[in-house]
């Protein structure tokens, strides 16, 4: 799950984000990264200084100070850096096609193989969900008080798992109503919404 | 300790081939300090089971258990007396009487129960104040804001000794962090050994819950597994 969550972190961003509030070396920025976003989203070392990099390859980030490489080189954000950040911040992340979930398909196929009851298979990943939302919704309770940036976190991924249960919940109804009142034979041609909105890969 | 037991229990509605069964067969065990959300659709048979789990409705069939004694065998006061003093509900739209302030409100089942008013009146104060509500005790239910009737509420439901609480969409009508202070509040409650359960199709409500039930078509399908703890969440972590 987790190796997941960092694949969509913008490390880059992220980075900049904490270079805005002043200059800091390697070692600290990937510990206050950790730090600010619960510690739920880990970052190796190796992680910060090729993005760190990258970031001063393009201009975005400068050195501060000339004592210093490795670890106890310092970085400070650019003119051009404090834009990308900015920019980055408003420009909204594209949602706009649905992703390939594996979820999606099992259920799909749950419901064209013999001698599978759909409903079960629904229920055995419900459960599973409902567990995962069990445990994130203990870590808010015992540290989430003491921690906004875990508590934001924690949230965020209660309310993910909570759209895919509720996702499995309309399944479950839709393929129950279906199964009394099947649905009317598709019309041809096939409406182009189907076709327009393609899946992600 | 055993709290809650249903064994068996079954509920119908009206009779022959237009007869609607809500339960079938359902078997629950709640102990004290535990939390169980019960979980399904609409129509499932949720509501039901918590109507007949806090006595308010007979079963059909099976029996129902409250800290040991069967429901069956007690008459029409014994059952009231234990609506008084053992079970306390919590419903989603609150049910608080609007011409009673909130500490009057806190203090009825109290007073119902023949306890003088002033002690009442005190012990509902005590609660309210438990709840962070103290400076909203003589205030209209109309004056306060829905979370906070909601929190008058829970107070109403575990003033007193009371070991089983009873909740139906406890925060349906809340955004989502008055949810969690319900929540929250419920688990308080559970931690000083009330046995509580909880009706939703709410998974973030339920996932407050030591054990989830799922009820589909009046019958228990499945239930979750015992919570491993948090920690199993961060040992998942690469680099730790």
């Amino acid at each position: 799950m987790y190796v997941r969550l960092v694949n969509v972190v913008s490390v880059p961003h992220a980075l900049l984000a904490l270079l805005s509030e002043g200059p800091k070396y390697g070692l600290q920025l990937r510990e206050e990264f950790e730090a600010r976003t619960g510690e739920v989203w880990p970052l190796n070392v190796g992680q910060v200084y090729t993005t760190l990099q990258r970031l001063e390859r393009d201009g975005l980030v400068e050195s501060a100070g000339a004592d210093g490489e490795g670890p106890r080189k310092g970085f400070r954000i650019t003119a051009g850096g404090a834009e990308e950040l900015a920019g980055w911040l408003r420009t909204p992340p594209n949602l706009s096609s649905p992703p390939r979930d594996e979820l999606v398909m099992k259920v799909l196929v749950a419901v064209r193989v013999a001698g599978v009851d759909v409903h079960d298979v629904i229920q055995a990943h419900r459960r599973y969900l409902v567990e995962l939302m069990q445990q994130w919704t203990r870590v808010k309770e015992d540290e989430a008080g003491f921690d906004l940036g875990l508590a934001l976190v924690v949230d965020a991924e209660l309310f993910r798992l909570d759209a895919v249960v509720r996702w499995l919940d309309a399944a479950d109804g839709r393929l129950k109503r279906a199964a009394v009142d099947p649905p009317a034979p598709v019309p041809a041609p096939v409406p182009r919404l189907r076709r327009r909105v393609g899946a992600r890969r | 300790m055993t709290v809650l037991e249903l064994r068996g229990v079954s509920k119908v509605y009206g009779e022959g081939p237009t007869a609607v069964h809500a339960l079938r067969g359902v078997d629950l065990v709640v102990e004290a300090s535990e939390m169980v959300a019960v979980m399904g659709p609409s129509g499932s048979g949720k509501s039901t089971l918590l109507t007949i789990a806090g006595s308010l409705e007979d079963p059909s069939g099976g029996e129902v258990l409250v800290g040991g004694a069967a429901l069956s065998g007690m008459s029409r006061n014994a059952k009231a007396r234990l609506r008084r003093r053992t079970i306390g509900y919590v419903f989603q739209d609150f049910n608080l009487l609007a011409g009673l302030t909130a500490a009057e409100n806190v203090a009825l089942p109290l007073e119902l129960d023949g306890i003088a008013a002033k002690a009442a009146r005190a012990a509902g104060l005590r609660a309210l104040d438990g709840l962070g509500l103290a400076g909203r005790a003589s205030r209209f239910p109309d004056e306060l804001s829905g979370g906070e009737r909601q929190r008058v509420a829970i107070a109403r439901a575990a003033v007193g000794d009371r070991r089983l609480l009873l909740a139906d969409e406890p925060s349906g009508a809340l955004d989502s962090v008055n949810a969690e202070d319900v929540m929250r509040l419920l688990h308080e409650a559970c931690r000083r050994g009330v046995a509580v359960v909880v009706v939703t199709h709410d998974a973030q409500l339920a996932s407050w819950a030591d054990r989830v039930v799922f009820l589909r078509d009046g019958r228990v399908v499945d239930q979750t597994s015992p919570l491993p703890g948090p920690e199993s969440l961060l040992a998942t972590r690469p680099g730790r």
